[in-house]
């Protein structure tokens, strides 16, 4: 029988030589993430089912990242990471990254595959929806709850239903002021905010073999904004460089068969789409970014782990060089080794740091999710009022900055930049 | 009675999610901001000052619980004192973790209820029958099957199904 990648990695995982969409099969997990805000009730429900003194299924498949709240005051948001250092402590669990200290990584989505946690064909499952973000390396990987983090912790299984295919075959050449993010607006404008609910949105075609690693992660990063279960790119070379790179492990690369079912196929000529917009209060609100001209803005925001990679910095700071912003342009990069590349990173002779100096954008802040999801009052970029927001994150949900009165507009970092710029939603196409 | 589209952001506002659900005190925490997150124009779910909502069973429409993996959502509802609720359908995540915390009963209706409830009718679950029954307006609708999901939920959660089933200990 012929399986999508999807099929073929459950399959695999679960111990059978085939199975379909529907099916409820238990799978062996790899990877279980977790991090500050989820890792706390995860370990609550773990030692709550399993004895005080139980030990997790396997110590070198738990990984720990906190990213959500780590520069603020709240001290219960302290407690939850000392928290997750006594259990790291306690289970001798050799891959945690810990706030403070040199091993401190940043955003859970971009930190993973940094640290060589990410291998095509494994089952990566974590406590956080945008754990859809590692099928960009061919990994099954998807969001789950604290109680089934708790199971798997236990057992290193969950039962999983094998979710259907849609499949999107992005074609043509990337025009250059297009990035991925305006191709993946478009495929949640197209299909809607529940579009592929408990669907595996598997993309491919020229246009997706031709991104680079990062710019695949943005793609199946936002698969969760349509619904999706997972977002899955087949491996490539890049894949194996970018993962060789990064971790000596073994692994399996997967792949779609000729002839797997799916239940819808949709192609995209990547040459004929524009930069968007999403507007507020749902991802699947697409516009073009020249219709938007007229939409003033308070504040521009490049971050997070769909938004917050080198690529992205460097597309803004292409944009950026030798321009003003005229808003305050809040910076903030994904991880600690994003952080680095500012320094290291140029564009026309200057480092990324300075370009955006320069501009006039804000001072560049630590490595975390920080205002993309608001947070805890003292959170670094988190709206207080009736802000109007352009964003290289991937929710604009009403209050989700932080204030309930905030608009947020959802772009790619060009588009942001641009928008920084203009000071109001700009087509990037007027700077490049 | 909510409409489409409610996000784990406006049934658990992010600023909140530094509370642990398995500590009792912040679990019950959780359910006094249960639905905080909602437009302006939306009565609060749970009054000022009250321990709990004065409800117990939600009407939604579509797509209920999208965004985050939170099980704070879930957590915050029960906390608040859903015992059930009937949406036209939920959002992957959010659904799987009602099913797995045993929180409360997730039922899917055919049709929109969130058009023919208002926030205060009274109303009756029969999941036996698989009807709600709004009293108020005397009206039945017929409510879909649980179906692979019905077994953990009539076990009360994934830890007491795995039981269960002979899965752990």
């Amino acid at each position: 029988m012929s399986m999508t990648i999807t099929e073929k990695i459950l399959a695999r995982a679960a111990g059978k030589r085939c199975l379909g969409p529907g099916d409820n099969v238990w799978v062996e997990v790899d990877i279980l993430l977790t991090h500050d805000v989820c890792g706390p009730g995860t370990i609550g429900v773990f030692q709550r089912e399993f004895g005080r003194t139980a030990r997790v299924w396997n110590p070198e498949g738990v990984v720990i990242i906190p990213d959500h709240y780590i520069f603020t005051a709240d001290q219960k948001a302290h407690r939850n990471v000392d928290t997750l250092r006594e259990f790291v402590k306690e289970q001798k669990l050799p891959y945690y990254y810990d706030p403070g200290t040199n091993d401190y990584k940043g955003v859970c989505h971009v930190a993973l595959p940094e640290a060589g946690h990410v291998r095509p064909g494994e089952v990566i499952l974590g406590t956080d929806s945008h754990t859809c973000t590692h099928g960009a390396f061919g990994a099954f990987a998807t969001g789950i709850g604290n109680t089934d983090a708790g199971f798997v912790m236990g057992t290193g299984k969950l039962l999983l239903k094998v979710p259907k295919t849609m499949r999107f075959r992005l074609e043509g050449a990337m025009p250059p002021f297009l990035m991925a993010k305006d191709l993946i607006l478009k495929v949640i404008g197209d299909i809607g905010f529940d579009g592929a609910s408990y669907c595996a949105m598997e993309f491919c075609g020229s246009a997706i073999s031709a991104l680079s690693m990062e710019e695949r992660m943005t793609i199946c990063n936002m698969a969760i904004e349509a619904g999706g279960k997972n977002g899955i790119i087949e491996p490539d070379e890049k894949t194996f460089a970018y993962v060789r790179s990064r971790t000596g492990k073994p692994f399996e690369a997967v792949y779609s068969d000729a002839g797997a079912a799916v239940d819808s196929d949709r192609v995209y000529d990547v040459s004929k789409l524009e930069p968007c917009v999403a507007e507020p209060h749902v991802p699947s609100n697409y516009a073009l970014a020249r219709e938007r001209r007229s939409v003033k803005l308070d504040r521009a925001y490049i971050g997070s782990c769909t938004g917050g990679k080198l690529t992205d910095f460097l597309a803004a700071a292409r944009l950026l060089k030798g321009q003003k912003v005229t808003i305050p342009t809040f910076l903030v990069p994904a991880t600690a080794e994003v952080a680095e590349g500012l320094i290291r990173e140029q564009v026309d002779g200057k480092s990324l740091v300075e370009v955006f100096a320069e501009a006039g954008c804000e001072d560049i802040a630590p490595p975390s999710c920080a205002a993309c999801l608001g947070g805890p009052s003292d959170t670094y970029g988190r709206t207080h009022s009736s802000e109007v927001v352009i964003s290289t994150t991937n929710r604009n949900f009403l209050g989700r900055m932080g204030s309930k009165q905030s608009r947020i507009y959802l772009a790619s970092p060009y588009t942001v930049a641009a928008s920084a710029v203009a000071g109001h939603i700009a087509d990037p196409r007027d700077y490049l | 009675m909510v409409r489409d589209d409610i996000d784990t952001d406006q049934i658990i506002p992010a600023q909140y999610l530094n509370l642990v659900p398995t500590i009792p005190e912040e679990y019950t925490k959780l359910g006094t901001y249960a639905l905080c997150g909602l437009p302006d124009g939306y009565a609060p779910f749970v009054k000022p000052g009250a321990p709990k909502a004065e409800y117990t069973i939600l009407v939604a429409g579509r797509n209920f619980g999208c965004g985050s993996s939170r099980e704070h959502a879930p957590i915050a509802l029960g906390a608040a004192g859903i015992r059930a609720m009937v949406a036209e359908s939920y959002a992957r995540i959010f659904f799987r973790n009602v099913v797995a915390t045993g929180e409360f009963y997730p039922f899917e209706v055919g049709e929109r209820l969130c058009d023919r409830f208002t926030t205060g009718d009274e109303a009756e679950i029969d999941p036996t029958a698989g009807t709600i029954v709004n009293i108020t307006a005397g009206k039945t609708y017929a409510m879909k099957p649980l179906g692979a999901v019905a077994p953990v939920v009539e076990a009360g959660g994934l830890f007491a199904y795995a039981r269960r089933a002979g899965m752990i200990k």
